[in-house]
């Protein structure tokens, strides 16, 4: 817990200052009240004591006392004021920030729509100019107004905004997420410590409601989290092994039931690595695979699974034909190059339907078309579909059967109104009826059985299947001409909607599941939650485990006693340690039925989750990986925001703690030097009337008493790490001189030898610890110096620090256990036979100095004299910059 | 000067008899209280001409103390503390207490103290426009500063700072007082700033700048200038 685990501020401020541009940092909410502006005051005041020179820009406190507090001590900016329509206004002032250049600027609100007549319409679009010009900004934002969510948040809340800020102005900068969860909010709504706008406020009630809350948090939450992921991708981009993206090539392979598949996955392999390029396995789901075999489909798993192994995104994509779902996908994906199969399909197929390959390199122009000739490989029998869905049920071809019959009942009975032409149009009546109701085949079964209808009974001859006139024959090829395309058309259609349909129920359930978990508070029951929803969806058995203190156990199961083996729990360990999925349908472990998917956020797994079937067979179809993805990344999120509630409920309880035990050192050191300094102080006022020696001894044992005390404290604070820094700019010369003083009671006799220059910079440094160290260095040296000589302090300047050292002349420190001298109770034999001391005093100074990053030595001096020395060397980033006056 | 009444606040019973000890030798009329409200009753009645206050008394807060006492009568305070509460010296400075004193003390330091503090009430801020500090002469009125015959020229800032620590001679001013008072724009006020402006000060005043003996630094509070008598 000790400040030096923080990231220094000064890297951060020169990092921007290298770029040349300010730095953005936004406070992000799920709603007003959730302490934006409270979280960015007290950043900003924290920033403030480490010296940084900061302005409120503008500050939104709507009167709330706290917030209030925390403006004082910062330097407010005064606002401008604007004439508009017989009223003022106020707006922050621009120009005066742009002149004033503080090192940072607190600006509130940044969706906030500045007056008329102001420089900018948008207040986003001044912050945007403080950053060009160098200043650091702090600002806040709910996530309501960012535009991309803008209508995400009005269809549930029914409340738009209309003042919003461009999703770029984020991308660009850190994102903190300010987090309350929704009953405390709530709780403070009806306190009254939440600003609503007179007239919003009975529009806002209703924004307040907890699943509303909830849903905006986890927007919140999400909005950061794939910040932090894009930040993270472009770091990638910038330091990728090898270096670059190579121009940002994107492969797609796609995977299809065939054999050969594994060979073109490992073939788009070996093209993403020499491009260094992401690819993708992609897998089209069309009416065709839908009636795919068991074994096919395994096959497409396999794949899949092979490709995710390798390093690949997979995806399956529903589509109306392969070609088609590729076009989408790859121009989505921003692909480059797409790697699929030579078609195995005869070469009549190909003259009738068109090839595959042939269609997507005229259909994707700019995309390269990789086709792989593979071997023929095992026959692959595609013949075994299931009869029912392609050729149509019985009774559809008996209601077609009825349909024509029908309309020739009806067409025999109005023949003398209409001509022969009209009478064919009415056959295109249950044709139609025919394809669309029951599909292709069924369609072209009515066609056939209407022209033979049409034949028989209308054309002359009537009565016979003989055509006399020339004409009558284009009439029956139109008809079945006709009623093949529109029953291709029908079908068509109908595919789509059944996968729209399809999809639709996908998103249903997805949408229902995390309206069910944002409602949740622990992570057993959304561990319980997913195991109900995912067995529900998929059809499997589910199980999730944790890592306990002794190792994986069951958090939630689908079904009572889950039947896991050492095997499984072998699988599932690993899934845990490594983050990638393993068991039955992976490439890892698959002689388990169970198959374990990681439930991790980032780089850490929250819980493994494990899926299995009751027959054995593959525990995930490749037309459920998305579904099952997604109810994973849901879950997953839901964990990961429960895990970080409880972290900050972890923080707080730690800083209660610390708090109590800074209480407690400074009651006890209360204690224990009250009485001591009534003894020092009385045995002054007693010199004064009487001289006895014994004044001595009580002087200088009360002195020693108070000095070890005091080493006892400091030494406490060390190791309970509840160091606090109050860190300022310190001139060492004042340090030096201050400890000199306070010492020379235990310097008695000695000549102190100064060679530190009033020149040097001053030393970012706690005055207090630093004070510490100095008096233990001095204390140490006036112990093991030989009586009579003098101590040296010398400040020395290099390239990169500056050193300061106490040097005595004495025995010096055995060779070679110059490090041993800093340990707690540790005193060199041969060097405190005759002196007191309880060996802590060094420790402190340890403690202390790398407390606030500054290194500790000890040595030999290497200038020609005999004794000890001991440096406090302070790195470049604790040195102030020379200041401009 | 002698006669003068000192009121004397503290729980502990050995401090108290202590300073009783040594007020009386140094020719003062302690007053004793041993709690906040004591102490409050005892300034009402006796008006006191100055108070040592210990600041951690039981039954209430010692910052508070220090502001009540202020609005009961004009005497200075001088505040007892630890070594290692700046923050609490700093504070109880900005409510109006005169200066401190560091336990464990040197009963000298305690006269010392209290002897500037009582002479600079007699005379209102502004009214000594000669101050000596060792071979110095600051003469405020004329804004000059004078070794012997010589003069010694400041800048504009290094004479801000000077002429507030001689503004209350031998008495500590905290860091933020001798910003406010050289640097007039708020955002100006750094104290990296104030260091080197003291450390030129100490460059051209001192006799020997690495051992400053005119300029002196209070740890973490502010900067005292010593002064003769």
């Amino acid at each position: 817990m000790t400040d030096r685990d923080r990231p220094a501020p000064e890297a951060f401020l020169r990092a921007a200052a290298q770029e040349g541009r300010g730095r953005l940092k936004i406070f992000l909410g799920a709603a007003p009240g959730v302490g934006k502006t409270y979280e960015m005051l007290s950043e900003g005041a924290a920033r403030k004591r480490a010296g940084v020179d900061i302005v409120v820009g503008v500050v939104e406190t709507h009167g709330r006392v706290e917030t209030e507090a925390l403006t004082r001590g910062l330097e407010i900016l005064p606002r401008r004021a604007l004439d508009h329509a017989n009223h003022v206004l106020t707006e922050m002032d621009l120009d005066a920030l742009l002149e004033r250049r503080p090192e940072l600027a607190l600006v509130d609100e940044l969706a906030h729509t500045n007056a008329p007549g102001s420089r900018h319409p948008k207040r986003y679009q001044d912050v945007e100019e403080l950053l060009e010009a160098g200043i650091d900004v702090y600002s806040t934002i709910n996530i309501q107004h960012v535009e991309s969510l803008n209508d995400v948040v009005a269809s549930f809340t029914r409340v738009r905004v209309r003042e919003t800020v461009p999703d770029r102005v984020l991308e660009a900068a850190e994102i903190e997420v300010v987090d309350i969860p929704p009953d405390e909010l709530i709780e403070r709504l009806k306190d009254g410590k939440v600003y609503l706008p007179q007239e919003a406020t009975r529009a806002l009630s209703h924004f307040f409601s907890k699943t509303n809350l909830s849903a905006l948090r986890e927007l919140a939450l999400r909005r950061a989290a794939q910040a932090v992921d894009a930040q993270m991708l472009d770091h990638l981009r910038e330091h990728a092994v090898g270096g670059t993206w190579a121009g940002s090539e994107r492969i797609l392979v796609a995977v299809s039931e065939l054999p050969s598949s594994i060979e073109l996955v490992r073939a788009a392999k070996r093209l993403a690595d020499a491009a260094h390029a992401p690819w993708t396995a992609i897998h089209v789901e069309t009416p065709r695979t839908q009636g795919l075999g068991e074994a096919e489909m395994k096959r497409v798993a396999d794949a899949l699974a092979m490709a995710s192994s390798l390093g690949a995104v997979v995806a399956t994509v529903p589509a109306v034909s392969v070609v088609e779902g590729l076009k989408s996908y790859a121009v989505d994906a921003r692909a480059t190059q797409i790697v699929v199969g030579k078609s195995q399909r005869s070469r009549w197929f190909e003259l009738r339907h068109g090839s595959v390959v042939d269609r997507l390199v005229r259909e994707t122009p700019g995309i390269a078309v990789h086709v792989l000739a593979t071997a023929a490989g095992p026959a692959t029998p595609t013949g075994r579909r299931k009869a029912t869905g392609a050729w149509g049920t019985r009774a559809g071809y008996g209601w077609s059967a009825l349909m024509v019959a029908g309309v020739t009942a009806v067409a025999s009975g109005l023949f003398h109104i209409l001509d022969l032409g009209n009478v064919a149009l009415l056959y295109l009546l249950p044709v139609m009826a025919a394809a669309s109701l029951f599909g292709l085949r069924t369609g072209l079964f009515a066609g056939l059985v209407s022209s033979l209808a049409y034949n028989f009974v209308f054309l002359p001859p009537t009565g016979t299947l003989t055509v006399s006139n020339p004409e009558n024959v284009i009439s029956i090829i139109v008809l079945l001409g006709v009623a093949f395309v529109t029953s291709q058309l029908t079908s068509r259609v109908r595919a789509q909607a059944d996968l729209a349909a399809g999809s639709a129920r996908t998103n249903a359930a997805l949408a229902s599941y995390l309206r069910q978990l944002t409602a949740l508070a622990d992570a057993h029951e959304v561990a319980k939650a997913a195991c109900a929803e995912i067995a529900g969806l998929l059809g499997v058995k589910v199980v999730i485990l944790e890592q306990g203190a002794t190792g994986l156990s069951v958090m939630a199961a689908s079904l009572a006693d889950p039947p896991l083996e050492t095997m499984e729990i072998a699988a599932a360990q690993w899934v845990w340690d490594t983050g990638q999925p393993a068991g039955r349908g992976t490439g890892t472990l698959t002689a388990s039925d169970w198959q374990f998917q990681p439930l991790r956020a980032g780089d850490r797994v929250l819980a493994v989750l494990g899926v299995a079937r009751d027959d054995g067979r593959d525990p995930v179809r490749s037309d459920q990986l998305a579904l099952l993805g997604s109810l994973l990344d849901q879950t997953s999120l839901t964990l990961e925001r429960l895990r970080l509630e409880v972290e900050m409920r972890d923080v707080d309880a730690v800083r209660e703690r610390d708090r109590l035990r800074a209480a407690l050192l400074s009651s006890v050191s209360h204690d224990l030097r009250t009485p001591l300094t009534s003894v020092l102080a009385a045995a002054a006022e007693l010199r004064r009337r009487i001289d006895d020696p014994l004044l001595d001894t009580i002087e200088s044992e009360a002195q020693r008493l108070n000095r070890f005390v005091a080493n006892l404290l400091d030494m406490a604070r060390v190791e309970a790490g509840a160091l606090r820094l109050n860190l300022e700019p310190v001139d060492l010369t004042d340090a030096v001189g201050g400890a000199v003083h306070d010492a020379r009671r235990a310097l008695e006799g000695r000549a102190i030898q100064l060679d530190v220059l009033p020149s040097l910079p001053l030393v970012n440094v706690d005055p207090q610890l630093f004070h510490h160290c100095l008096l233990n260095l001095l204390d140490n040296a006036g112990r093991y110096g030989d009586p009579g000589t003098p101590i040296t302090i010398r400040a020395e300047r290099s390239h990169d620090a500056l050193t300061l050292s106490v040097m005595d002349e004495g025995p010096g420190l055995p060779a070679g256990r110059e490090k041993e001298v800093f340990e707690t109770f540790r005193r060199l034999e041969g060097s405190d036979r005759q002196v007191g001391g309880t060996g802590l005093g060094l420790a402190i100074v340890k403690g202390f100095a790398e407390a606030m990053g500054i290194a500790v030595e000890a040595g030999n001096r290497g200038d020609g004299l005999v004794g000890a020395r001991f440096s406090l060397r302070f790195p470049e980033r604790l040195l102030v910059k020379e200041a401009d006056l | 000067m002698s006669g003068q009444r000192v009121l004397v606040v503290d729980d502990d019973l050995h401090i108290r008899r202590l300073l009783h000890s040594t007020l009386t030798r140094g020719g003062y009329e302690p007053i004793e209280a041993t709690s906040a409200k004591e102490a409050l009753a005892l300034a009402a009645e006796h008006k006191p001409d100055a108070v040592l206050l210990d600041l951690g008394l039981p039954d209430r807060d010692g910052l508070e103390i220090v502001q009540l006492l202020k609005k009961a009568s004009p005497a200075p305070i001088l505040v007892l503390s630890a070594r290692d509460s700046t923050d609490q010296k700093v504070a109880a400075l900005d409510l109006g207490a005169d200066d401190y004193v560091t336990k464990p003390f040197d009963s000298e330091e305690v006269l010392a103290r209290l002897r500037v503090s009582l002479r600079h009430r007699l005379q209102a801020e502004g009214a000594m426009p000669v101050v000596r500090a060792g071979d110095l002469v600051i003469d405020l009125a004329d804004r000059r500063i004078m070794r012997g015959d010589e003069e010694i020229h400041l800048t504009r800032k290094e004479y801000e700072v000077l002429r507030i620590l001689a503004a209350s001679p031998g008495r500590v001013v905290t860091h933020q007082r001798a910003l406010e008072a050289a640097w007039p724009r708020e955002y100006d006020r750094r104290i990296d700033y104030l260091r080197i402006v003291v450390r030129n000060l100490r460059q051209k005043l001192e006799l020997d700048p690495a051992r400053p003996s005119l300029i002196v630094n209070e740890l973490g509070v502010g900067y005292r200038l010593i002064t003769d008598g």
